[in-house]
């Protein structure tokens, strides 16, 4: 659906993008991650053809947006809610860009309908509240009716409600068969609606996987074990190739090995266990863990290590 | 993708290419109708050229009978009745500027590109509306201003018919001038993106530079006949009594001159429009 290959963009000095490359695949949600500043909306612009690649290319469905005719019908995005003249309606905002592609009036009225702003559709849009001018953006995304659709940021500076209705939209969109390709600083976020996600840090891409697998690939997973030789299970693990740390409550956190092995381990030694829990990361700790160097970098700490990049069944770069 | 359940516009798609260029105009047209600042600088431009045409006309027969009989020799009564033009071209000036930087100020042009990303068609439809809009106003303007003006001329029975010698050339040749000079607005908008700076650059070429070109050894007159305002102008203000005059390029030749103006900054404008990003 979307292919980046290679992709780059320099600032001057800055590089925004550096030699990223990713796929959004069709019919699912894909979250695209980073930290503020990791160049997702760069990214983004790349792909919509607004701004050009310094190297490498982007394409949908194998053709650079810019040769796309009458993109809306292909391809609905809403990069920044603010992204209209705010002396114009609602309703002549969406007509005016539904005209540029040959989309009838009709649909006009029916996304104003979808999107909760028929009520409105004659006020100028620079009256609008944040989750209004939101609303108005996600319109223009749906008015050619596309498979694709990419938004930057949907939630951020929304109300509770405003949250729930782009939360919504997405799920039900991706339910009707079409690609969603949503950015987000929030992995809170995309756990709730995501299938994959794509992260990237300084521009780089850190992981680009199923939600599933990063959980379970994270470092930050674990089996708790609780037992009155603690000790006993921690040399038994370590021997094993584990390694563990006591909590702080006693228990036993073991790294490198499954429940399973260690259990049997203890059971062949004849150790009594009173628990014997696999620990998975929440979606949060994973990502916080995969972006923690490129945050530091931008924070103006500088990190000396290598980023840690935990091993996954995805593809990692 | 499961189509059928959604109300579709997708499966309208039934326009040819050939549309393609029609639909951005339709587009341009939405825009420009529904901008509050199309209506007030328009009804700006005719209120200056109609009412300033009239005061000069009023003034110039309230002194009738102080003028030197020189002056009422070289007077040119289809000019003076469109003297309001001149103060019109801030008006204009500010509407050409507008429809792009407009855009470029509030996000709206990535909103445009993205749906039409054949940039170079947005700016020839911004180009064909924003003429058409401002050369039907400012010539219905024009016209109303030479015949209210006229009406006030003959008190003294200098006036003229529409139908005297280029009276209908000054007419609308000043309604062509103030839409090329919207033009070359529009292209510095373009090439400039902010308003303000786009209109500073508007005053500059047609003010600020004619006084500059003022400062120039005697020599080097020659070049001011050919300076953007100059060679406009010379289609509003060379009557038959200022046919011999040298300070002013033949009216046709002028307009031609000022059109290359315009065609240079909206040829740097599309290069421009097409290289940068959005």
């Amino acid at each position: 659906m979307i292919e980046a290959r290679g992709l780059t963009k320099h600032y001057g000095a800055t590089v925004a993008v550096d030699d990223l490359s990713f796929e959004v695949h069709g019919g699912q949600v894909t979250g695209f991650l980073g930290p503020n500043g990791a160049g997702k909306s760069t990214t983004l612009r790349m792909v919509m053809g607004l701004d050009a690649p310094t190297a490498g290319a982007v394409t949908i469905n194998g053709q650079p947006y810019t040769s796309l005719r009458n993109p809306l019908f292909h391809v609905g995005a809403m990069l920044e809610a603010g992204a209209l003249h705010d002396g114009r309606s609602a309703f002549n905002h969406l007509w005016s860009i539904a005209q540029s592609n040959g989309i009838a009036r009709k649909r006009v009225t029916e996304v104003l309908e979808i999107v909760g702003l028929a009520s409105v559709a004659k006020r100028r849009a620079g009256q609008f509240s944040m989750g209004m001018g939101q609303r108005l953006g996600i319109g223009v995304a749906l008015l050619g009716d596309p498979e694709l659709l990419i938004f930057d940021e949907p939630v951020n500076g929304l109300d509770p409600d405003g949250i729930i209705w782009i939360r919504n939209l997405m799920r039900s969109l991706a339910a009707e068969g079409r690609t969603v390709f949503v950015s987000s600083h929030l992995m809170s976020e995309m756990a709730l609606t995501a299938d994959s996600v794509i992260v990237i840090g300084k521009g780089k891409l850190l992981a680009e996987t199923s939600v599933e697998a990063l959980i379970h690939g994270s470092a930050q997973n674990f089996v708790r074990v609780r037992s009155s030789r603690i000790d006993a299970i921690a040399k038994l693990c370590e021997v094993n190739g584990g390694a563990s740390t006591v909590e702080a409550d006693g228990a036993l956190a073991v790294t490198g090995l499954t429940a399973k092995a260690i259990g049997d381990l203890a059971a062949a030694k004849g150790i009594a266990l009173h628990e014997l829990s696999p620990q998975d990361a929440s979606l949060e700790e994973a990502y916080m863990e995969l972006t923690r160097d490129s945050v530091e970098y931008l924070a103006g700490v500088p990190g000396s290590r290598a980023p840690v990049v935990p091993p996954m069944k995805g593809k990692v770069a | 993708m499961t189509a059928a359940q959604v109300p579709t516009a997708a499966r309208a798609r039934t326009q040819p290419w050939g549309h393609d260029f029609l639909n951005v105009l339709k587009s341009e047209w939405t825009k420009i109708r529904s901008i509050r600042s199309t209506y007030w600088t328009l009804l700006t431009a005719a209120v200056l050229t109609i009412g300033l045409s009239a005061i000069v006309c009023a003034v110039f027969v309230a002194q009738f009978s102080h003028l030197k009989a020189s002056d009422i020799a070289t007077f040119n009564a289809s000019s003076t009745s469109l003297t309001g033009g001149i103060l019109a071209q801030f008006a204009i000036a500010v509407f050409g500027v507008l429809v792009i930087t407009g855009e470029y100020a509030t996000g709206m042009i990535r909103t445009t590109f993205a749906a039409v990303p054949q940039r170079l068609n947005v700016l020839w439809a911004k180009v064909v509306v924003f003429s058409v809009v401002t050369f039907g106003v400012t010539s219905a303007a024009c016209f109303v201003a030479f015949f209210i003006g006229q009406g006030i001329l003959s008190a003294k029975h200098i006036g003229v018919s529409i139908g005297a010698p280029n009276a209908v050339r000054t007419v609308i040749g000043t309604a062509l001038y103030l839409t090329v000079l919207g033009l070359l607005s529009l292209g510095l908008g373009v090439v400039l993106r902010k308003t303000a700076g786009a209109i500073c650059a508007v005053v500059g070429v047609l003010f600020v530079v004619p006084v500059l070109a003022g400062f120039l050894p005697s020599s080097l007159d020659a070049i001011q006949k050919f300076l953007p305002s100059n060679a406009g102008q010379a289609i509003i203000d060379s009557g038959p009594h200022q046919a011999g005059a040298t300070a002013q390029l033949a009216p046709w030749v002028g307009m031609g001159v000022f059109a290359l103006y315009a065609v240079a900054v909206l040829t740097i404008g599309a290069l421009r429009i097409e290289r940068r990003d959005a």
